[in-house]
C-alpha cells in the first residue's frame, strides 16, 4: 500500500487546513461571550452528565473503555495486517478499495469516481474526514454539486460555514441564526421553531435524496474480518445517502480499522454513550459489500477510500495512541477550555482537547504553538475518553518538543532553568522565599491582595487579585510552633 | 505514626495556615509530625511546562529529603499528582533511582486521602464553633490519585454545626493550572469567574478547596468579584473544630 508518503499539500501545504489561525484573538473575543458560555454549558456541558449517567448504567464501563483502548493499540500496532484484511474482504464483497497518501489524492479518487459514474449531484452523510480533506471544495471544482444531508452540516454548507464540534457541527448557532439563514435560503417567512426549521430541510433533502448520483460517508467503524463498513447516526440521512444513489463511496482515515465483529459491541456501547448519553445512536448500519446479483436495493458500487494523511507518521511515533480517537467529541464535552472558547477557536477541523493534540501533531508545532499550551491540564478529556486516550500527558510532551526544537522563546527557556536551579538547594528556594514576599508585599493593598502585578503576570491580575505573602512562611510558623512546644505553652 | 510534612512552595508562602492546621490536626489523630527543612518543590511546572530533566533534578532532591520517612502528606492534591503520577516515569532509565521512587510514591499521600484512607479518622465527635454551609469544589488533580470529592464531603458531614450544599459543576477545573493562568488569562478569567457564580449559587459561606494552586485562584477571584463565600481548606475548617471541641470540653 502507498499510504507511508508524507502529505505534502501543495495547496495549503498542511495535512488539515486552518480556519482561524490566531488562537490569542479568537480565544479573547469567545472567553468575554456569555451567550457563547451559556449555550455550550445548555449542550456540551449537559451531554457530559449524558455521558456519565449512561455509562454508570454499564456493569464495568472503566473495564470497557480500558478494553476498547486495548483493542485500538493491538490494531494499531498491526496496522498493515488488518488494512490489508479489509481490503481483501470490501474487495470480496464486491467493492473497490483505494489508499490515499494525501487528502489532495483522496480528493482526487473521489472525484475520479464521481466522473467516471457520470455523477452529478452527490449527497453526503456527515464525515469529519471529508471536513479534513475539504472535500466539498473538491468536488465544486470539477463541477459536481456536494449536498450535506446532516442537519447541522446542512445548515453550515448552506451558511458557508465550518464545524465547531465534532459531533455537534452547528452547536454555535442558535435557533434563531438559523432561521435567518433559512429563511434567506429557501426564501420563506423566517421562523425559529426547531420542528419547523427541521422540517424544511427534510422536505428539501427528501427530494434531492432521489435526484442524487452517488453517496458520501465517513467511517465510524471498518471491520477488517468481514469487510464492513459501520456507520452510527441519529438522523437516518446516512441511511439514504448509502442507500438511495447508484454509487457509495466511504472515505476514512486509516485508524479507523477494527479487527472483527466481535469487537464491535465494545465500542458501539461506548460510542453514543460517550457522544450523547445515547445507549446507541437512532440508526446503526453494518455495510457489507454492494447490491449483490438478484437483490433490489442498494447502491450498485461501493467504493471504500482509506486515507492516511499524516497519520503513519504520527503512527511510527510515540503519539500512536492518540490514532485510537473514535471521534466521539467526549473530551470536548468535558473540557472546561472548550466549554469556555468554543471549537472555532482552535482553528482547525478537530476542536477541543483531541484537536489540541492532533492539530500540531498534523500540521506541525510550529504552526499551532498555543494548542499545547491552552491547557489546564486538568484531566477531564482523559477521564472521559472512551478509548483511554491520556491527552493530558501528550499535551505535556509536545510542550517538551516544543522545548526540544527551539520553538519556546528564550526569555521563556531561562526563567525555567533559573527556577529549577533555584528550587534545587534549599538556600535558594528560601531566599526567593524572602525575596517574593518582600516584593509582593511592597505592591499589595491594605487588604492582603495585589491588583496589580508587574510584567508577564499582569494576565493573573487583569482576571482576578493576587494574595499577598502572609507576614511570616510556614517555616517561621512551624519554628514557632516547635520552640513554644519546648517551652511548655 | 510517624509523619513528614510536604508543605508545597504555594502553601509555605501564600497560606502558611494550612500547613500548620495540617500539623495540628495530624497532631491531634495521634501523629508525630515533622518537617523536613531541606524540602522545596516537587517540580510539577517545570515538568508541566516541558522540561523533564529539570523536573527530574527536583524529584532527586524530593526523593532525598524524604528518605526517611513513614508517610509524606501534603496539603496539596496536585503536588501529590505530580509525586504519584511522573517520578517513577521519570526515572525510566536509571533503574536505582528508579526503585527509590517508586518506595517514596508509595509513601506519599494527600492530606485527605491520609486521613480515610490510612488513619480511618472519624470526626463526629469534633463540632464547629458556629454552624456553618459548606460547598465543596472537586480539585482536578485529585484524579490522578484516583480520588473523587466523596471522602472530603463525608468528613465535613461528620462535623457538628457543618451543613452542606453541592456545587454546580463541582469538577470543572476553576482555571488555575499554573502558568496557564497567566499566559491564557482571558480562557482563566472565565472559567474562574464561571466557579465563583456557581459557589455564590450555592448560599454556602465557605468552599473547601483542598488545593494551593485552586485556593489561590478562586480566592483571587472571589475577592474580585465581592464573592458571599470564603475559600478553605479542610484542614483548616477541622482544625477549628479540634480547637473548639478541646476549649468546650476544657470549660
Amino acid at each position: 500500500m502507498n499510504s507511508v508518503k508524507e502529505s505534502t499539500s501543495p495547496k495549503r501545504g498542511l495535512s488539515l487546513p486552518v480556519f482561524h489561525p490566531d488562537f490569542m484573538a479568537e480565544a479573547h473575543v469567545a472567553s468575554a461571550d456569555a451567550a457563547l458560555h451559556a449555550a455550550l454549558d445548555n449542550s456540551v456541558t449537559k451531554k457530559d452528565y449524558g455521558r456519565r449517567s449512561s455509562l454508570a448504567e454499564l456493569p464495568d464501563a472503566d473495564g470497557l473503555r480500558q478494553l476498547a483502548g486495548d483493542i485500538k493499540r493491538h490494531t494499531l500496532d498491526h496496522l498493515d495486517y488488518y488494512l490489508e484484511l479489509l481490503e481483501r474482504n470490501v474487495i470480496k464483497h464486491g467493492g473497490a478499495v483505494y489508499f490515499a497518501a494525501t487528502h489532495e489524492e483522496a480528493n482526487g479518487l473521489i472525484v475520479d469516481i464521481a466522473r467516471r459514474t457520470g455523477s452529478k449531484l452527490v449527497v453526503k452523510s456527515k464525515s469529519m474526514v471529508s471536513e479534513e480533506t475539504e472535500l466539498n471544495d473538491a468536488l465544486i471544482a470539477a463541477g459536481i454539486e456536494p449536498l450535506e444531508t446532516d442537519l447541522g452540516e446542512f445548515i453550515l454548507q448552506v451558511d458557508n460555514d465550518h464545524p465547531t464540534h465534532i459531533v455537534m457541527p452547528v452547536i454555535h448557532k442558535n435557533a434563531a441564526e438559523i432561521g435567518k439563514i433559512f429563511a434567506r435560503y429557501f426564501k420563506t417567512p423566517f421562523t425559529d421553531n426547531p420542528q419547523e426549521l427541521a422540517e424544511m430541510a427534510r422536505v428539501y433533502l427528501r427530494n434531492r435524496f432521489n435526484q442524487a448520483d452517488m453517496g458520501i460517508s465517513g467511517v465510524n467503524f471498518a471491520v477488517a474480518e468481514t469487510g464492513s463498513i459501520v456507520l452510527c447516526t441519529n438522523e437516518g440521512n446516512g441511511r439514504m445517502c448509502t442507500s438511495r444513489p447508484r454509487v457509495h463511496v466511504a472515505l476514512m482515515g486509516m485508524e479507523k480499522v477494527i479487527p472483527a465483529l466481535d469487537d464491535l459491541p465494545v465500542f458501539l456501547k461506548l460510542l453514543a454513550r460517550s457522544a450523547s448519553g445515547q445507549a446507541l445512536t437512532q440508526y446503526t448500519n453494518i455495510i457489507t459489500g454492494c447490491r449483490r446479483p438478484g437483490e433490489h436495493d442498494g447502491p450498485e458500487e461501493l467504493h471504500l477510500v482509506i486515507m492516511d494523511n499524516g497519520r503513519s507518521r504520527i503512527l511510527a511515533g510515540e503519539y500512536r495512541d492518540t490514532l485510537r480517537c473514535i471521534r466521539c467529541g467526549a473530551c470536548l464535552n468535558a473540557c472546561p477550555i472548550y466549554r469556555k472558547v468554543g471549537g472555532r477557536t482552535y482553528g482547525s477541523v478537530y476542536p477541543g482537547p483531541i484537536g489540541a493534540l492532533l492539530t500540531p501533531l498534523f500540521n506541525g508545532l510550529e504552526n499551532h504553538k498555543h494548542l499545547p499550551h491552552a491547557s489546564s491540564l486538568c484531566g477531564a478529556c482523559f477521564e472521559a475518553c472512551p478509548v483511554k486516550i491520556n491527552i493530558p500527558e501528550f499535551l505535556i510532551k509536545l510542550k517538551r518538543d516544543e522545548v526540544r526544537q527551539g520553538i519556546t522563546t528564550r526569555p521563556e527557556r531561562t526563567v525555567f532553568k533559573l527556577w529549577a536551579w533555584g528550587l534545587r538547594h534549599a538556600w535558594s528556594y528560601r531566599l526567593g522565599q524572602v525575596f517574593q514576599r518582600v516584593v509582593l508585599r511592597s505592591i499589595g493593598s491594605k487588604d492582603g491582595w495585589i491588583k496589580k502585578l508587574p510584567g508577564p503576570a499582569a494576565g493573573w491580575t487583569a482576571q482576578r487579585d493576587f494574595p499577598m505573602p502572609a507576614k511570616h512562611d510556614f517555616r517561621y510558623l512551624y519554628k514557632q510552633y516547635r520552640a513554644d512546644a519546648k517551652r511548655g505553652k | 505514626m510517624k509523619v513528614s510534612l510536604f508543605v508545597t512552595c504555594l502553601t509555605d508562602l501564600f497560606a502558611p495556615d494550612v500547613g500548620m492546621a495540617v500539623v495540628k490536626t495530624l497532631e491531634y489523630f495521634g501523629c508525630s509530625v515533622d518537617f523536613p527543612t531541606g524540602q522545596t518543590c516537587c517540580g510539577q511546572p517545570a515538568f508541566n511546562n516541558g522540561y523533564p530533566a529539570d523536573a527530574r533534578a527536583l524529584a532527586v532532591k524530593m526523593i532525598d529529603v524524604f528518605h526517611d520517612a513513614d508517610y509524606v502528606v501534603t496539603p496539596s492534591g496536585s503536588c501529590c499528582a505530580m509525586i504519584r503520577d511522573h517520578y517513577i516515569e521519570l526515572f525510566h532509565d536509571d533503574p536505582d533511582q528508579r526503585k527509590l521512587a517508586e518506595d517514596f510514591v508509595a509513601r506519599c499521600y494527600e492530606y485527605v486521602e491520609f486521613l480515610t484512607k490510612i488513619l480511618k479518622v472519624d470526626l463526629s465527635t469534633l463540632s464547629l464553633p458556629e454552624n456553618e454551609t459548606f460547598t465543596y469544589h472537586f480539585t482536578c488533580h485529585l484524579r490522578g490519585l484516583g480520588a473523587t470529592g466523596e471522602p472530603a464531603i463525608r468528613l465535613l458531614k461528620q462535623l457538628g454545626g457543618a451543613q452542606f450544599t453541592a456545587l454546580e459543576k463541582a469538577e470543572q477545573c476553576c482555571g488555575f493550572g499554573g502558568t496557564f493562568a497567566i499566559k491564557y488569562s482571558d480562557i482563566s478569567g472565565a472559567m474562574v469567574r464561571d466557579k465563583v457564580a456557581c459557589g455564590d449559587k450555592t448560599g454556602a459561606q465557605t468552599m473547601i478547596v483542598n488545593d494551593g494552586g485552586c485556593a489561590m485562584n478562586i480566592g483571587g477571584a472571589c475577592h474580585r468579584m465581592g464573592a458571599s463565600f470564603r475559600v478553605q481548606h479542610i484542614a483548616q475548617i477541622i482544625a477549628a473544630a479540634i480547637e473548639h471541641t478541646a476549649g468546650a470540653k476544657a470549660s
